[in-house]
C-alpha cells in the first residue's frame, strides 16, 4: 500500500503530517486540471461527510436532538473494517471486490447494531426528558466510546494504517482522473443514497419514518410503533456512518479513535448547512462542505485555517439562514 | 444559597481576608499542594462563571475553554510585553489590571458569541459555542504573536493563593448576588421558560448576552490566572475537553446551584490527584458519570432539597 499513500488527498485533520500532498507531476499540470482534480478530491471527502450527515439528519428528524456519538459510530466503522479485512481475507478467500463488499456489509451491520444499542441503553431512558439532558448524555456516550477505544486494551490511542482493500488503479472520465478509491467512494455513496431514498420514499417502513418525523404522537395513534421506528432510524443512520468509516479509511489510510470527533462535527455542520431533518439537504451540504474545505486547503494563506472553515460556515448559516439550504421553516408552538 | 442572601458582603469580606491570610502563609506550604489549591481556585472561578450561563440562564455553552484561552493569551502577552521594560515588583502591581484586561477581551468575545446565539436554542447553541471554541483555537494556532502551535512560554509565575481566592470569592459573590437580585431573577425566568419570560416583559436576549459577557469575563480572569500559574500555554490546552471538564463540574454540582458547583469544582480538581494510578480511566469514569447522572439524577449529585423548577431545560 505504501506507494499509493502519496497520491491520497490530505486528511481533514489539523496534524501537519498530513498536509495537502499531490504527486510531483501534478504540480506541472495546468490550472484547470488542478482545479478539476481538487474538485474530485473535494467530492470524495464530501461523500463521506454526506453519509455521516444523513445519520445526524435522520435522528434529528425522529427525535429532535443531535446524536453527538454519531461521529464515533463512524470511527467504529473504520475500525470494524480494519479488524475485519484480514480475517475476511483469511476465512473467505474471495477475489478483491467480493471480499471488499463483504467487509463493507459486515461493518455496516456492526455499526447498525452499535447504533441501535446506544439508543436502547442511553437515549431510550431519556425519551421524555428535556432535550438538553439528552444532549449531555450524547456527549457522555461520545466520550465514553472515544476514551474506551483509546485504551490500550481496546484499539490503543495510536494511529493505525487502514489496509488496502482494492487494487490501485486510475480511471479517466472526461478530463477528470479518479483513482480506484475515489471512484469507489463516489460510486458507493451514490448507490447508498439511492437505496436510502428508496427506503424512505417507497417502503412502508420509510413511510412510517416520515410519519414519525412529521408528528410522532399522531404517528403512534395511527398504529406506528415509535420505539421500533426510532431503533430502525438509528440502525440505518449508523450503517451509513459505518460505510462512511470504511470509505474514509480507504481514502486517508490513517485511522485513530479520535477521528470521529472532527469528521463528526463537520458532518453535523454539513447537515445544518443542507437544512437539518432534510435528507437531500444533508447530501448536498456534505458535498458542498467537502469541496469548500478541499479548495481552501489547497490555497496558500487559508490552508492553515482549514479546520475553522466548517465552523465559520456553521455560524454564518445559523445567523443568516438557520433553516439551511434546503430546509423549510418550522414554527415553534408554545 | 440562603447564606449569600443574608450577608453576602460580609461573606465576601471574610473570604477575601481568608484568601490574603492564606496567601501570607503560602510559603509554608509544600509547593505541590499550593499548586493544587491554586488549581482548585481557578476551577471554582470557571465553574461558577459557566454556571451563570449553563445553570442559571439555561444556555448550554460548550465553549468555556475558548473564553478562558482569550483571557490567558491576552494577559500573558501583556505580561510578556511589560516585562521588557520593568522589574518584578512593578509587574506584580500590574498583575490585577493585566488579568482584568484579559477578562475584558474575553468578555468582548462573549459578546461576539452571545449576539449571534440569540437566534439559537439548546443543541444549536451548544454546537455554535463548541465551534467558536475551536475557531479561537485555530486562530491562536496561526497567530505568530501568540506563538503559533507551540504557544507562549516563560510567563512569570505571578498567580498566588491570595489573588486566586480573592478573585474566586469575587466571582462567586458577583454571580450569586447577581442572580439573587431583582434584575437577576430574569436569568432564572429565561432559563425556566423563555416565551413566558418575554410575555412578562423581560428581554431574554439581553439576559442571555449579559450572562455570556459576565461568564466570559470571569473565564478570562481564570485563564489569566491559569497562564501565570502554569507559566506556559499552548492552544491545545484549551480544547473541547477543557470545556467539557467545566461542564461536568456544573452538571455534577447541579445546574444553577452555586454551593454544589463549587463543591464539584473542588472534588473534580482533587480527584485526578488522588486517582493518579488509574489516570487512563479518568475520562471513561467522567463519561460514565455523566450518562449515569443524566439518567438517574439530572438535578446533580449535591442537590437534596426538592425544587419546583426543573434542573435542566
Amino acid at each position: 500500500m505504501g506507494s499509493s499513500v502519496s497520491s491520497k488527498p490530505s486528511l481533514p485533520d489539523s496534524s501537519a503530517r498530513f498536509r495537502h500532498h499531490l504527486p510531483p507531476n501534478d504540480l506541472r499540470r495546468p490550472l484547470v486540471n488542478e482545479i478539476s482534480q481538487q474538485l474530485v478530491n473535494g467530492l470524495a471527502l464530501g461523500a463521506v461527510y454526506a453519509l455521516i450527515a444523513i445519520g445526524y439528519t435522520m435522528v434529528y428528524g425522529v427525535l429532535r436532538f443531535i446524536n453527538f456519538a454519531h461521529g464515533d459510530v463512524f470511527m467504529l466503522g473504520s475500525f470494524a473494517g480494519y479488524y475485519l479485512a484480514p480475517r475476511v481475507a483469511q476465512w473467505f478467500p474471495l477475489p478483491g471486490w467480493a471480499g471488499w463488499t463483504l467487509v463493507m456489509v459486515l461493518s455496516m451491520v456492526i455499526c447498525a447494531a452499535i447504533g441501535i444499542l446506544i439508543e436502547l441503553l442511553a437515549y431510550r431512558p431519556l425519551r421524555d426528558r428535556p432535550k438538553l439532558t439528552v444532549l449531555i448524555t450524547a456527549i457522555g456516550v461520545s466520550l465514553l466510546i472515544e476514551y474506551t477505544c483509546q485504551h490500550k486494551a481496546v484499539f490503543g490511542a495510536s494511529q493505525k494504517a487502514f489496509p488496502d482493500l482494492l487494487p490501485a488503479g486510475v480511471f479517466k472520465l472526461g478530463g477528470l482522473s479518479f483513482n480506484t478509491t475515489q471512484f469507489v467512494v463516489l460510486g458507493v455513496t451514490v448507490v447508498l443514497l439511492a437505496a436510502l431514498t428508496f427506503i424512505v420514499k417507497k417502503t412502508r417502513i420509510g413511510m412510517a419514518m416520515r410519519a414519525v418525523s412529521h408528528n410522532a404522537s399522531a404517528a403512534s395513534l395511527m398504529g406506528i410503533s415509535n420505539t421500533f421506528i426510532i431503533s430502525f432510524t438509528f440502525g440505518l443512520g449508523s450503517a451509513l456512518a459505518g460505510a462512511g468509516g470504511i470509505l474514509y479509511g480507504m481514502t486517508y489510510t490513517g485511522i485513530d479513535p479520535l477521528m470521529g470527533v472532527n469528521v463528526g462535527l463537520k458532518a453535523f455542520v454539513a447537515a445544518v448547512l443542507g437544512g437539518i431533518g432534510n435528507l437531500p439537504g444533508a447530501a448536498l451540504g456534505g458535498m458542498v462542505l467537502g469541496v469548500v474545505e478541499t479548495f481552501a486547503g489547497g490555497m496558500s494563506g487559508v490552508s492553515t485555517y482549514r479546520d475553522g472553515i466548517a465552523f465559520a460556515i456553521l455560524i454564518i448559516i445559523l445567523i443568516f439562514k438557520p433553516t439551511g439550504l434546503l430546509g423549510s421553516k418550522q414554527i415553534e408552538k408554545v | 444559597m440562603q447564606l449569600f442572601l443574608k450577608a453576602p458582603r460580609a461573606l465576601l469580606l471574610i473570604a477575601i481576608v481568608a484568601a490574603v491570610a492564606a496567601g501570607l502563609c503560602a510559603d509554608l506550604m509544600n509547593p505541590y499542594y499550593r499548586g493544587v489549591v491554586i488549581d482548585i481556585g481557578i476551577a471554582i472561578i470557571l465553574a461558577v462563571s459557566l454556571n451563570l450561563i449553563n445553570g442559571h440562564t439555561g444556555q448550554f455553552s460548550l465553549g468555556h475553554a475558548g473564553f478562558m484561552s482569550v483571557g490567558a493569551y491576552v494577559s500573558a502577552m501583556i505580561t510578556l510585553a511589560l516585562r521588557q521594560s520593568m522589574g518584578a515588583d512593578q509587574l506584580a502591581w500590574l498583575f490585577l489590571p493585566t488579568l482584568v484586561a484579559g477578562g475584558l477581551v474575553a468578555a468582548l468575545a462573549g459578546l461576539l458569541v452571545g449576539v449571534p446565539s440569540l437566534r439559537l436554542r439548546g443543541d444549536y447553541l451548544a454546537i455554535v459555542t463548541l465551534g467558536f471554541g475551536e475557531i479561537i483555537r485555530v486562530i491562536f494556532q496561526n497567530v505568530e504573536a501568540a506563538g503559533g502551535a507551540s504557544g507562549l512560554s516563560g510567563i512569570p509565575r505571578m498567580t498566588g493563593l491570595a489573588w486566586t481566592f480573592i478573585l474566586a470569592a469575587v466571582a462567586v459573590y458577583v454571580v450569586a448576588s447577581l442572580v439573587n437580585s431583582t434584575y437577576g431573577r430574569g436569568f432564572i425566568a429565561v432559563h425556566d421558560d423563555e416565551v413566558a419570560a418575554s410575555a412578562m416583559g423581560l428581554n431574554p436576549t439581553r439576559y442571555k448576552v449579559t450572562a455570556f459577557v459576565i461568564g466570559a469575563f470571569f473565564a478570562g480572569i481564570a485563564g489569566g490566572l491559569f497562564a501565570h500559574h502554569k507559566t506556559s500555554i499552548t492552544p491545545q490546552v484549551f480544547d473541547f475537553m477543557k470545556s467539557f471538564e467545566v461542564v461536568v463540574m456544573v452538571i455534577l454540582g447541579g445546574m444553577g446551584r452555586t454551593a454544589g458547583v463549587i463543591l464539584a469544582a473542588v472534588l473534580l480538581t482533587l480527584a485526578p490527584e488522588f486517582l493518579r494510578s488509574v489516570a487512563e480511566y479518568r475520562m471513561i469514569i467522567y463519561a460514565l458519570l455523566i450518562i449515569f447522572l443524566m439518567i438517574a439524577r439530572p438535578q446533580g449529585l449535591f442537590h437534596f432539597e426538592r425544587r419546583k423548577r426543573s434542573s435542566a431545560a
